[in-house]
């Protein structure tokens, strides 16, 4: 069992916990996720690890409350504690010193870009970090991006922050502006994903992405996380999440994520009902 | 009732047929399927056994039970006693009483066998296991003094269970890693329900609680811990390696990322470790398919579809297999139960794509098969034929052609050498010792995937080792 020692709610739907696990804490690095069951009858959901603290045993991570599972994630409370927690799983992100780190992160995918920039700017990286969301209220952890990036950027779709338009917009004006970038990372939405990686591919600027395929063991053994990267087969559970951007099947990959949609949708609206009054959701698209 | 004590009466009676469930009922419910022996039954059939002074059965065992002698307790109506016997060189006689290929093993070697049907040596085993069970008296074994050594065991299948149960028995401090939420292996998330009650599996892990081994479930070793942390920090003497075989296999054709096409482990897997054939009670689905095609003919393959065919919404299951039935590798008992439960084998045809509309699986384009002449090992080569080909209409694909071994461990250690397909090369064979010191590996991670007999063979020669080796260490 996994206390939850901390709960807070950033934004409409989008919660952190602190959760204690201190084997765990003691091996996670930047990039790498855990598995997660709440109760027996739960299902296994990979959630990106957004900060270990070897000291205190705990880590931080950031559940968005869309399907059943993170719903009723969303009302556990401090002091509730998770049935399995399984981790560290997948490789960490590469940390070097590549010189100007451009991080793109689209929505939630803020939370598990921050350990990466953090990481990278230890690291003696000049770290560019461009946010975007839907909305102003959607935009994660802005001051604790600050603090680890040198700039940071801003779009919203509809323009109630920053500026208005998608996050590639600022990658391309960068571009052509000729700041001299090294390196892109870019976690959030498959299609944002895919819009940075066609972006970059023109101007050959290595590029890569976190993604977040249906996993169930997340240790290579059922295949259900598998993804084309470069005509090759990967489990991203194993050989990523982060992969070459320019070299992944987004369209597979968002095939692949609907597979469950219809049942997903059962799971929730029967939740839903049968749990009195959880909380006003909305329904989220994540993929 | 006749007298059945040692009645040697080998072929003047035919062999016993156990009950099983109506075939038309079963195909619906994930209940067992075969129901084993009744007492009188059991006697009957223990009847036949010759009592051969030099067993040829014993010779096809991979743990070499005591068959005859276990036999003759049956006969003699002292079932707990005979119980007591095959434990003593097999710890988990209820599982494989009912999953291991008797037919390739002991009653493959039966001289009854020879000119008629073998002594029905696993049903026995499966009926004198069970028995003591539901009236057993608490007779744990007896466990000896402790040794004050530890010793770690990574991954709770058979080999790590049954490696675990012998150190413990000579009292030692023993703690099993397991990656999953629940021990067990292939023999939780892979053996499906109506084959193996999940019941009978967490009755032979609480026996093995109560021996005082602890078991600790979500720990990936490799990742949470390198095995010289477990080594250096945790103070374990040993480890032993049973990680298994589980890495899946894909065909390698066009159309595998479509909806509708699994590894016959995460099919497997969600069904078995996940329940969701209980979906929406459990969280985890198994989408709403009406046909169901599944590639290879091996146990795994035969669980796959008698699986598939259990799901409320599967109408029809296809068995697709590129050689004939005689070549089938699975047990002939689950191809009988296939075939009555009604599953549709498609033989001699080979997958060369699968074809979908909209993302998801439609059918799959096959290539017939030919099948030559026998080989020096005596297996028949399958060549395909020209323009032959055939498409075959299903939603899902469930492809089951094996498995290759898990990487994660020895990744994370420079020093564990392995062969070039990644299975632990064991530098002394008698014990299982790996090339890394203090370290030894066993079942489906060092042969490829194998039996759960030799799995748990492989467990108990390397907890002889491990004992000796512990035991000469001065600490
Ligand atoms: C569907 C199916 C049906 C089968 N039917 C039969 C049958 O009827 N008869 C028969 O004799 N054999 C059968 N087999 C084969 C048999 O199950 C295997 O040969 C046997 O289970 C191997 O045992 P093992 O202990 O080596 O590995 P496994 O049973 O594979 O167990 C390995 C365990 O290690 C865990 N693990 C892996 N990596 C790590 C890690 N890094 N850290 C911690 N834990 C880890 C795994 O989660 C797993 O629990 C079948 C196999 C399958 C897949
Ligand atoms: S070979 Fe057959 S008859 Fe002889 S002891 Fe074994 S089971 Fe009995
Ligand atoms: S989640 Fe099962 S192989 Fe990756």
């Amino acid at each position: 069992m996994f206390k939850i020692l901390e709960k807070d709610n950033l934004a409409p739907q989008v919660f952190r916990y602190v959760v204690e696990a201190p084997e765990i804490a003691n091996k996670a690095e930047a990039g790498q996720f855990v598995i997660i069951r709440i109760d027996e009858t739960g299902e296994r959901i990979p959630i990106t690890i957004c900060d270990a603290n070897r000291k205190s045993g705990t880590l931080t991570f950031f559940v968005q409350a869309v399907g059943k599972t993170s719903i009723e994630m969303s009302l556990m409370q401090v002091g509730d504690s998770i049935l399995d927690v399984v981790g560290p799983l997948g490789n960490q992100s590469e940390i070097e010193r590549f010189g100007t780190v451009v991080l793109v992160g689209g929505g939630f995918g803020i939370a598990a870009i921050h350990p990466i920039a953090q990481a990278l700017s230890n690291t003696g990286n000049k770290t560019i970090s461009i946010l975007g969301a839907r909305t102003k209220e959607l935009i994660l952890l802005e001051n604790e991006m600050k603090n680890v990036s040198s700039e940071v950027r801003i779009a919203t779709d509809d323009g109630s922050y920053g500026s208005k338009g998608f996050v590639t917009d600022i990658l391309k004006e960068m571009i052509q502006n000729n700041v001299v970038i090294d390196r892109v990372i870019s976690i959030g939405p498959l299609v944002m994903m895919k819009a940075v990686a066609d972006l970059t591919r023109q101007y050959e600027i290595p590029t890569f992405a976190s993604l977040n395929p249906i996993m169930i063991d997340g240790t290579g053994m059922c295949g259900a996380c598998r993804v084309t990267v470069g005509n090759e087969m990967k489990f991203a559970c194993v050989d990523g999440p982060e992969f070459d951007a320019h070299q992944v099947d987004f369209e597979g990959l968002l095939n692949r994520l609907g597979s469950y949609l219809p049942e997903e949708k059962e799971s929730k609206e029967r939740y839903l009902k049968e749990t009195p009054a959880p909380c006003q959701l909305e329904p989220v698209s994540n993929i | 009732m006749t007298d059945t004590k040692n009645q040697k009466l080998g072929n003047k009676i035919p062999r016993t047929s156990a009950l099983e469930q109506d075939p038309e009922e079963r195909s619906k419910n994930f209940q067992e399927v075969c129901l084993g022996y009744t007492p009188a039954m059991a006697q009957l059939e223990a009847s036949r056994c010759l009592l051969c002074k030099k067993p040829k059965c014993v010779l096809g065992c991979p743990v070499r039970v005591a068959i005859p002698d276990f036999i003759k307790l049956v006969s003699e109506g002292d079932f707990i006693g005979a119980a007591r016997k095959v434990k003593e060189a097999n710890s988990l006689p209820a599982v494989t009483g009912r999953v291991c290929p008797q037919e390739d093993q002991c009653e493959k070697h039966c001289v009854v066998g020879l000119k008629g049907e073998p002594v029905a040596i696993g049903k026995l085993e499966r009926f004198v296991a069970d028995y003591e069970r539901v009236h057993g008296k608490e007779a744990l074994e007896k466990v000896a003094d402790p040794t004050g050594k530890k010793i770690a065991i990574v991954g709770a299948g058979p080999a790590g269970l049954s490696a675990a149960a012998d150190l413990a028995k000579r009292g030692h401090e023993v703690v099993i890693f397991e990656a999953l939420h629940k021990p067990g292996g292939v023999l939780f998330y892979g053996i499906p329900e109506f084959r193996l009650p999940k019941e009978i599996l967490e009755a032979e892990l609480d026996y093995l609680e109560r021996l005082g081994i602890k078991i600790k479930v979500n720990y990936v070793i490799g990742k949470i811990k390198t095995l010289d942390e477990l080594m250096k920090e945790d103070n374990f003497d040993a480890v032993f390696i049973g990680t298994g075989a589980g890495l899946p296999y894909f065909l390698d054709i066009p159309g595998e990322n479509l909806n509708g096409v699994y590894s016959a482990n995460e099919f497997l897997t969600r069904v078995n470790l996940m329940h969701a054939w209980e979906f929406p009670v459990f969280d985890t689905p198994v989408h709403a398919h009406k046909i169901v095609a599944v590639v290879g003919g091996g146990n795994t393959a035969l669980d796959a579809a008698r699986t598939a065919l259990r799901l409320p919404t599967v109408e029809k299951v296809k068995l697709i297999y590129r050689r004939s039935r005689d070549e089938l590798p699975a047990r002939i008992e689950e191809v009988e139960h296939a075939e009555a439960e009604g599953i549709e084998f498609h033989y001699l045809v080979s997958p060369v794509a699968i074809k979908g509309e909209n993302g998801w699986t439609t059918s799959i384009q096959c290539v017939q098969m030919e099948l030559g002449e026998p080989d020096e090992s005596g297996r028949r080569h399958a060549h395909a034929k020209e323009d032959s080909e055939v498409f075959i209409e299903t939603d899902a694909v469930v492809i089951a052609l094996g498995s290759g071994v898990n990487p994660l461990i020895s990744k994370s250690s420079s020093e564990l050498k392995t062969d070039s397909k990644g299975h632990i090369e064991v530098a002394d064979p008698d014990v299982n010792l790996t090339s890394k010191k203090g370290v030894f590996a066993g079942g489906d991670i060092v042969t490829g995937a194998a039996t759960v007999i030799s799995a748990m063979g492989a467990g108990r020669k390397a907890a002889k080792g491990i004992h000796d080796y512990v035991m000469s260490l001065t600490k």
